[in-house]
């Protein structure tokens, strides 16, 4: 514990005055806020560009943008979603509850965690720029396949590499902070299983992000050097292969996947079990399902690519083990419902969001497990059934643990209440959008509407316009979110200590004022 | 310090899992070469003792000539198929010709269909060892000299040997503005 004595030398004053505070800011608070702003301003650029392509598609033919323009924007909005909404949100999250969840009174190494957030609006300033370039921003889909992304690829491709690597840096700096805080700055008597379970998800998600990240880095420096040095990783007419890329691709974007959700399996557990006033059914069964399936994400990634031509035994081994994850996922599923089960169940915001979080996700995961039916596959490859499976694992996944988690520690963070009947109506507009907006994409889907492109086949006209009115429901509704945020900061019925009913037994958050104080636990609690 | 250990093993995850990134690259070749995925004529230029023993059949051998994109080369092969006897030296002439008014250079990339049959595909020589330039309006006749294997399994009756031709001039005088800075 004696690293925290010498990195804490800003004393025992309250925050800086001015600009300068969010700038130098090594306060664990300070960044969380800073991460999860920034991750609500990403919100509304990507899904600006989320817009963009909902209207273009919200009749057959070409009506607002070009279809060059279009490609940027399906892909932009890919890359600025996973990459600026749900990984910065999560880290945020992390950043503001970690410390207070195990006692600790900042993270382990905070100037790092400054470097981290920092790296993040330039990384993204970067790659938005390259959109006022005159060839454009990139526009080879966010999975940026070989040779798209480097025989063919406008030059402002060398940004989006630039910007990735920033990224990287920026995601395996934050990593080995939490890593560090987690294992040397728990209160005394929190052993391992005594950890709260978001603890945990981000314990295994750290882990997974230092292990593919730097996969990641590794293969945008092999294009980088097929663009500009003449190589030829992924070039065939230099002896290279550009399923090689997809191979390396996917080995770092399925574990990128789980990382993506596993904060939010953390998250929502906490919830579920604060509003259902029972504590979690099977506490050390949901971190080992959340163990199983890190591991597991390492060994399915070629199921993304079962249409390159595959030998049979290896999309069966493929096929298989992405079926084996349903496994600990199902557990996950089962625990939260038990833990409803005969619960005194109050149905505030943050539940709400939950619950429709492990309905909707399990919705998620059955039309992944119909994915990974090889023979089906070849059907569903690259159609919207692919686009409706995974936005419903991410948006009513991923971003609604995310809002859950913000109205569950709104309250801890500003003081205040939000607004109940505000936050209700955001969630059932929200609700009832996402639905209207994602559900339809499989039916077009099944029936052959291919993904990413501009225009499609007259017969899915009146689906795609319901798509794009969802769409566009959901997208005002945020703006509703935005509000209420904003609003709980600037005053509301004043919170307790704990917030909620009976939370002061779930975890050290809640034994803190509300607002919690600018330094929390300088004096480590004892965990019984 | 106990972070300090910590933090040393985590970087130590960072560097070895970047270094396993790139270590993927000749993992997939290998993977490749042993399994014959992607049609990759890997085996050596000739046969072995075992094999020459065997009892000799017909097959039926089907030659592919693909340009890729933009290649304005003319490339075909003179026979379309041809039926051989394996364990014998057989030769197939392919013709280039570049049909543009300037010097470019170009590489044949080959590939064996179905890959299973690929290692037993022997090839004695073959243009598409080494890149080809051709002067403006140049035109040759190049060979392929095999040997298909014995013991090449009952149920492949027949194998495809696909070529596809890459224009990379570019490349070149890309890599050579590169070695001249």
């Amino acid at each position: 514990m004696s690293t925290v004595v010498e990195t804490h030398d800003h004393g025992h004053h309250g925050p800086a005055k001015g600009l300068t505070r969010w700038l130098f800011t090594t306060n664990h608070k300070d960044i969380g806020t800073l991460y999860l702003w920034f991750s609500f301003l990403m919100l509304f650029i990507g899904g600006s560009m989320a817009m963009v392509i909902r209207a273009e598609l919200f009749q057959p033919g070409l009506q607002i943008v070009q279809p060059e323009f279009f490609n940027q924007m399906t892909t932009n909005h890919g890359l600025i979603m996973v990459f600026g909404v749900i990984m910065p949100a999560f880290v945020g999250l992390a950043n503001w509850m970690l410390p207070m969840q195990i006692g600790a009174p900042d993270m382990a190494l905070p100037r790092l965690n400054n470097l981290s957030f920092w790296l993040l609006p330039m990384a993204f300033g970067i790659l938005i720029s390259t959109l006022f370039m005159p060839e454009g921003g990139p526009n080879f889909g966010w999975t940026f396949y070989a040779p798209l992304s480097t025989t063919y690829a406008p030059d402002t491709v060398n940004f989006f590499i630039f910007s990735v690597h920033i990224m990287g840096i920026s995601s395996i700096l934050g990593s080995i902070n939490i890593i560090t805080t987690i294992f040397n700055m728990r209160a005394p008597g929190m052993t391992l299983m005594k950890m709260p379970l978001f603890v945990w998800s981000w314990l295994i998600t750290a882990y997974l992000l230092i292990a593919v990240m730097p996969v990641l880095a590794g293969v945008v420096t092999m294009m980088l050097m097929d663009i500009n040095f003449g190589t030829s990783f992924f070039n065939a007419a230099g002896g290279g292969d550009p399923v090689l890329f997809q191979h390396v691709f996917w080995f770092f974007g399925h574990p990128e996947v789980y990382i993506m959700i596993l904060p939010a399996f953390g998250i929502v557990s906490h919830i579920i079990e604060t509003f259902s006033r029972k504590p979690i059914f099977g506490y050390s069964s949901m971190v080992y399902a959340m163990a199983s399936i890190a591991v597991l994400s390492f060994v399915v990634w070629a199921h993304h690519m079962f249409t390159v031509g595959m030998p049979l035994a290896g999309e069966l081994f493929f096929m298989y083990s992405t079926m084996l994850i349903a496994i600990p996922t199902g557990v996950k599923v089962f625990n939260w419902i038990a833990t409803m089960f005969r619960g005194s169940i109050t149905f505030e915001t943050p539940m709400l969001f939950a619950i429709a979080f492990v309905a909707l996700f399990t919705i998620g995961g059955f039309s992944g497990l119909m994915l990974a039916i090889v023979p089906a596959d070849f059907q569903y490859h690259d159609t919207y059934f692919v686009v409706a499976h995974f936005h419903y694992v991410l948006v009513p996944g991923a971003l609604f643990g995310i809002i859950s988690g913000v109205y569950y520690w709104l309250p801890k963070w500003t003081g205040n209440m939000y607004d109940e009947i505000l936050g209700k109506t955001h969630f059932w507009l929200t609700f009832f959008s996402v639905n209207l907006t994602f559900f339809p994409m499989h039916f077009v889907g099944l029936a052959g509407m291919p993904r990413r492109y501009p225009d499609y086949a007259l017969q899915f006209a009146d689906f795609n316009m319901l798509i794009s009115v969802g769409a566009f429901i959901f997208g005002l509704t945020q703006l509703l979110f935005l509000f209420i945020v904003i609003k709980s900061i600037r005053g509301g019925k004043k919170a307790r200590a704990e917030v909620w009913e009976g939370a002061e037994n779930l975890g050290l958050e809640w034994t803190i004022d509300s607002p919690a104080p600018y330094h929390t636990f300088t004096v480590q609690p004892q965990v019984k | 310090m106990e972070s300090k250990k910590t933090i040393r093993n985590l970087l130590g995850i960072v560097v070895g899992m970047f270094a396993f990134g790139w270590l993927l690259v000749p993992i997939y070749d290998v993977f490749c070469e042993i399994t014959g995925l992607n049609g990759k004529v890997t085996g050596p230029s000739f046969l072995s003792e075992s094999s020459k023993a065997m009892e000799q059949r017909e097959v039926l051998i089907q030659f592919m000539t693909h340009n890729n994109e933009s290649m304005p080369w003319t490339f075909e092969s003179e026979e379309v198929q041809m039926r051989i006897m394996t364990g014998s030296q057989q030769e197939a002439i392919f013709v280039f010709k570049n049909t543009t008014d300037r010097e470019m250079i170009g590489q044949v990339i080959p590939s064996v269909s179905p890959g299973r049959g690929a290692e037993y595909f022997h090839k004695t020589e073959c243009f598409c060892f080494e890149r080809q330039t051709l002067a403006a309006g140049e035109r040759i006749e190049l060979p392929v000299r095999f040997i298909v294997d014995p013991a090449l399994p009952k149920e492949i009756g027949s194998l495809s040997l696909g070529y596809t031709l890459f224009d990379i001039t570019d490349q070149f005088t890309k890599k050579d503005k590169i070695a001249n800075l």
